[in-house]
């Protein structure tokens, strides 16, 4: 859309910016301020530049996380995009089946992030739990308390579960909007299944994608309440996100320091990421979109 | 299409069968629950959901999150309109900038912001109160709304702004009267994700709140005691914390199936 040139339209946006600024900057702000000092009592404090920054950057163990974090994420999303995009080309499109379909798709989503931790603790024992029950029915030993791989598998199951239901809301909604024209144009050239998806649903997806994608990317990427809950980091260190690992750091050992430096550089890289993702998709199949 | 069907059916299931775990938990007993598997309720008790609703300390951890949440989503939504309104139709010093940084306040990460968030709703007096988390949670939920906003009111024609100007609307009335209606179907579904977001949110609004704002979530972690776990109950009010959203997405559903065309990106 032609869009015209307004500098007043910053009015409009004014409101969102105090808002925002007044949640996000003054915390950030504190926050720079550990990064940066030496807290040794209530009103002692040393400035030590950039000595946190050094001390986190050659920790082995957040090493260890940020990896772990990496590959998680990009675990899930590399399952959970697809998947969402399949599912929401699956849905039924009209009658009681559709509505039935998007509140159920809801439910995960609905549930706080602690509790749905608690089922899943549960729900993937071996002895009580109906999901480790089935598994262990089926032949495969499965002990997500003491088998790292276990662990791993069901913090990812649980993620997946947790979340394509937003993926596929989000895709249900996007491929809801692209008008009939372009389908009945397609079956005038009698365009293939994949055809329609390759070269009309998924361009027109591409602004709820890069919502979900980022969503998706941001969220796995800070990770803390549902594995904190269901397996604590264990066993040994083997679903220990960043986020948790921070947690230890800030909690736990009280070094605000580090944790502070530790925090901006996990920012900026959240930031960068996110950065690159953004200008990737925003781009991508501009020319052969329409 | 039929091999449709038979994927969606699985998948269903496996979106339901935690869930029905969850509800299936609600109505044992505890002992039930860590001593056998069973797969249905072998003496089905309402005990636990009658626990919460009779004890103040849980049922008013689901009025303190329901008041904030509401707060949190009409505040979220009344301002980010005239936001996306600008994003969508005009071009402005630094739009697009202002637009990412919007997105990155999603990115911080918890554990360390938590205090200087404490630190600050303190030292304005606002601390456990419910205006605070609402106000905390607009943090990620506005740069939301804008951008879902955004999306739907790209797809309203320009030609209908300048129509109204040309008819001598003013800018107030017709972005009440003329442009909101076309977007309803934006708005509830803004609700919807600003409603949901704010609701599962649990460290932020545990940490702003001790006694009077307390929210629901925060009031499930309380649930270990000297008797061990109390899964029964935890369960009971898990399920609960389910129905308002539920609700509210029932409520919207027509609007997202009418969809949404994502004009920027």
């Amino acid at each position: 859309m032609q869009k015209t040139e307004n500098n007043k339209a910053w009015f409009l946006v004014l409101p969102v910016f105090v808002c925002v600024a007044f949640s996000a900057l003054i915390p950030l702000m504190t926050v720079v301020n550990y990064s940066v000092q030496d807290i040794l009592g209530p009103n002692q404090r040393v400035f030590v530049g950039t000595e946190w920054f050094l001390e986190v950057l050659q920790d082995e163990d957040l090493h260890d996380a940020l990896i772990r974090q990496i590959e998680f994420s990009a675990l899930i999303l590399l399952i959970e995009i697809p998947l969402g995009i399949a599912l929401a080309l699956a849905l039924p499109t009209q009658g009681w089946r559709t509505s039935l379909c998007l509140v159920l798709l809801a439910l995960p989503l609905l549930i706080p992030w602690n509790v749905v931790g608690t089922i899943w603790q549960i729900f993937g024992r071996g002895d009580i739990g109906l999901g480790g029950y089935v598994v262990n029915a089926l032949g495969v030993s499965y002990n997500y308390t003491a088998e790292p791989l276990d662990a791993w598998v069901t913090v990812v199951v649980m993620d997946i579960w947790h979340w394509t239901p937003l993926v596929v809301l989000l895709c249900y909604a996007g491929l809801r909007a692209i008008p009939d024209a372009y389908y009945q144009a397609a079956r005038i050239d009698g365009a293939s299944a994949w055809a329609v998806f390759r070269y009309i649903q998924l361009p027109k997806l591409r602004g709820v994608l890069l919502i979900a994608f980022l969503l998706r990317f941001m969220d796995s990427f800070m990770i803390y309440t549902e594995p904190f809950v269901l397996t604590g980091g264990g066993p040994g260190n083997s679903t220990t996100f960043l986020s948790q690992y921070l947690t230890t750091l800030a909690v736990g050992q009280f070094d605000v320091g580090p944790a502070a430096a530790f925090s901006i550089i996990y920012f900026l890289i959240i930031l960068l990421l996110s950065f690159i993702f953004y200008t990737v998709i925003q781009n991508m199949g501009k020319g052969g979109a329409s | 299409m039929k091999k449709r069907s038979i994927a969606l059916v699985v998948y269903f299931l496996f979106l339901l069968l935690p869930i029905y775990w969850m509800v299936n938990m609600g109505l044992k007993t505890n002992e039930e629950i860590l001593g056998t598997f069973t797969l249905f309720p072998q003496h089905p008790t309402l005990a636990n959901f009658r626990t919460i609703f009779t004890d103040p300390g849980w049922y008013s951890g689901y009025l303190n999150s329901i008041a904030y949440v509401s707060m949190n989503t009409v505040l979220s939504v009344l301002v980010a309109l005239p936001a996306a309104y600008a994003f969508s139709r005009y071009a402005f010093v630094g739009d697009k900038h202002m637009f990412f940084w919007l997105l990155t306040n999603r990115m911080s990460p918890p554990a360390v912001f938590l205090l200087p968030f404490f630190e600050l709703y303190s030292s304005i007096g606002l601390f456990d109160t419910h205006i605070a988390v609402a106000l905390a949670h607009m943090l990620f939920n506005v740069p939301l709304a804008v951008w879902i906003l955004e999306g739907f009111m790209s797809g309203v024609p320009k030609e209908i702004d300048e129509t109204a100007y040309i008819d001598g609307y003013s800018f107030p009335r017709f972005f009440l009267r003329i442009f909101l209606p076309l977007i309803r179907s934006g708005i509830g579904v803004t609700a919807f994700f600003c409603f949901m977001f704010s609701w599962v949110e649990l460290l932020l609004a545990r940490t702003l709140t001790s006694v009077d704002a307390k929210p629901i979530a925060a009031t499930m972690t309380r649930t270990v005691s000297a008797a061990g776990m109390d899964w029964g109950t935890l369960a009971a009010a898990g399920v609960i914390t389910i129905l308002p959203g539920a609700l509210v997405i029932w409520f919207v559903r027509n609007y997202i199936a009418k969809g949404f065309a994502l004009g920027r990106v």
